[in-house]
């Protein structure tokens, strides 16, 4: 019996040479990462466990994002617990405002995540990572806290069901649809406890980026992580970038998986996600007349360069729409300068919209771009849990940047091809 | 150990949004957290459930985000356990990491409506609707969780175990 890409990674981080499906073990991790929100509550593990110092400080990353720059007093102490934790412990890589970005864009985009390895985090978008063909899973404050002190984890080995992708894609549909589709298909639990594979000649020709969102949104589906496996993508985006070695995995021909799911995605449209379940997807064109007050274009989903460019190419020329709030965030201060370098922002201001420091804020209705009651956002980002963004009574509906563009210039939800 | 409360029943993929809304994480203090605890969901639990109290709730209980305030906001809230068809992988770790009891039983969740008394008993998994009489099995948990569960959480077990054999 063979083994798939995540059952062999988990096999090469432990003494085992074959690992199957339900199996518990305990494996080595290669990163650990925390944030403002999650760390505080495992740093206070970590002291109480009376832990002196964490197992590598190389490859322990704390990344102040979801409340900073600081937004008030309660998470200005948070995040400075976490200063005060890499400075003590001499963390290598603690990033500060000013170098820091959304976590799950910048690891990648500082070659510090890398194909073959087992990378943890205090974020259940850490499953991102999965993109470069990495097992990378999402845990809970406690688990990151045991992971810090030990440099190891207990994991159950996941069974993976198999998603295959085939033909060209539509114009204006990315790698954002394929998920929201996918997930619209299997439901918020149809991955419940398992591993998804994505594969298929569609996903031969995705780049990173169309990787990195389909990879991010696999939690929610209940996945324990989204993996891609490694090729000429991964080695064109990783070779220049990667901070140590790493290594490539691909599932054996024979592996088995708990089930096959195959899509023809010329017949997949752009995908929105309606409140209150990322499931809850339909065709743009099946829409209707959907009023919106916000737009945000940002996050750990959609918040590269190509997001950015994309959002361009439909803003160019355009201007919101009145009434309506444009809240562009580009993920890093790397994506934040070459976007302004490459024109981006004249296209942005010109189009009324607000670019702001990379942050997590609206995503999850910690700041600049809370909803009001009874208000509507058209947003990038990945969760359209009620509240999410703001007030109980307000919405949010899930799409591309192209569409999140598109329907800011609308005033409605709406595709790029009703603009003249 | 035998729990007897009462039940606050909720639906399927309730999040953690649901039972900690993100606009309060910029804390970690436990009491802080359950005075929000299923605030937008269901604002009558957080003034009425009491020391105790069981929830029982559908599939997919605790989706979403990895944030351990969720299964904190609960237990500071005084429940005792919590029972659904089936948990988001990361909840259930974590509740188990920070000992909250947790059962996994469909036919409960059918059986069992909001404001019934109930008796669950962890080590048997046997649950008893003492409003109805009837009585249910949750799937026993896998016995390397228990181990964790004897040792106090994630972090007694390192402190005893230091490393965990693997078969
Ligand atoms: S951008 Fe949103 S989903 Fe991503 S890490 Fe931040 S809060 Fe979480």
């Amino acid at each position: 019996m063979g083994m798939t890409i995540t059952q062999k990674i988990l096999a090469d981080h432990t003494d085992l040479k074959f690992v199957r499906p339900g199996q518990l073990l305990n494996a080595r991790v290669d990163i650990v990462l925390g944030n403002d929100i999650t760390a505080p509550i495992a740093i206070e593990q970590f002291k109480k466990a009376n832990a002196k110092t964490v197992f590598d400080k190389q490859r322990v990353i704390m990344i102040p994002d979801h409340f900073a720059p600081n937004k008030d007093i309660k998470s200005a102490e948070q995040c400075r617990i976490l200063e005060n934790f890499a400075k003590q412990q001499k963390l290598t890589n603690y990033f500060e405002v000013g170098e820091m970005g959304i976590e799950h864009a910048l690891l990648p985009e500082q070659g510090l995540v890398l194909p073959g390895d087992v990378i943890v985090g205090g974020d259940s978008h850490t499953c991102t990572y999965g993109a470069l063909g990495a097992f990378s899973t999402g845990v809970g404050s406690t688990d990151v806290a045991a992971a810090m002190i030990t440099g190891e984890l207990w994991f159950k080995v996941p069974e993976t069901i198999k998603f295959i992708y085939c033909g060209n894609l539509n114009p204006w549909v990315t790698g954002k649809d394929l998920i929201l589709y996918t997930i619209g298909d299997i439901g918020v639990d149809g991955a419940l406890y398992k591993a998804m594979e994505f594969t298929g000649e569609t996903i031969d020709s995705l780049p990173m980026s169309g990787r990195l969102t389909m990879a991010n949104m696999a939690i929610e589906a209940g996945a324990k992580n989204g993996i891609f496996i490694p090729d000429e993508t991964t080695e064109k985006f990783i070779k220049s970038i990667a901070k140590r070695s790493y290594k490539y995995y691909k599932s054996d021909a024979n592996a088995s998986y708990s089930d096959i799911k195959e899509y023809d995605v010329s017949r997949i449209e752009p995908q929105v996600a309606f409140p209150s379940l990322p499931s809850n997807t339909k065709s743009i064109n099946d829409v209707g007349h959907v009023k919106i007050d916000q737009s945000v274009i940002g996050s750990c989903t959609n918040g590269r360069l190509d997001d950015l460019r994309l959002a361009a190419k439909v803003l160019d020329g355009k201007k919101a729409a009145p009434y309506v709030r444009l809240i562009i965030i580009p993920a890093t201060q790397q994506i934040y300068r070459q976007a302004m370098r490459e024109g981006l922002f004249e296209i942005f201001l010109d189009a009324k919209a607000v670019i702001s420091t990379p942050t997590c804020g609206p995503c999850l209705g910690g700041y600049m771009g809370v909803l009001a009651s009874g208000e509507r956002a058209i947003a990038t980002t990945n969760r359209n849990f009620t509240g999410r963004m703001g007030h109980p009574k307000s919405e949010v509906y899930l799409a591309n940047p192209a569409i999140a563009a598109a329907s800011a210039v609308l005033g409605r939800i709406g595709s790029p091809e009703e603009l003249d | 150990m035998k729990l007897k409360g009462n039940v606050w029943k909720f639906g399927s993929n309730i999040n953690t949004d649901a039972i900690i809304p993100a606009r309060y994480l910029n804390v970690i203090d436990p009491e802080e957290l359950a005075g929000h605890c299923m605030e937008d969901e269901n604002p009558q639990f957080v003034k009425e459930a009491k020391e105790g109290d069981i929830i029982v709730a559908g599939t997919n209980f605790g989706c979403g985000s990895s944030r351990e305030h969720a299964p904190i906001a609960i237990k500071a809230k005084g429940i005792s356990c919590v029972i659904a068809k089936s948990f988001a992988r990361i909840f259930y770790r974590n509740a188990f990491n920070m000992g909250l009891p947790i059962l996994e039983s469909a036919d409960a969740t059918d059986g069992i409506q909001n404001g019934h008394e109930i008796e669950v008993d962890l080590v048997s998994g046997e649950i008893i609707n003492k409003t109805t009489g009837k009585n249910y099995k949750a799937s026993p948990v896998p016995p390397f969780m228990q181990k964790i569960i004897d040792d106090g959480g994630l972090m007694g077990y390192i402190a005893k175990r230091r490393v965990f054999r693997n078969e």
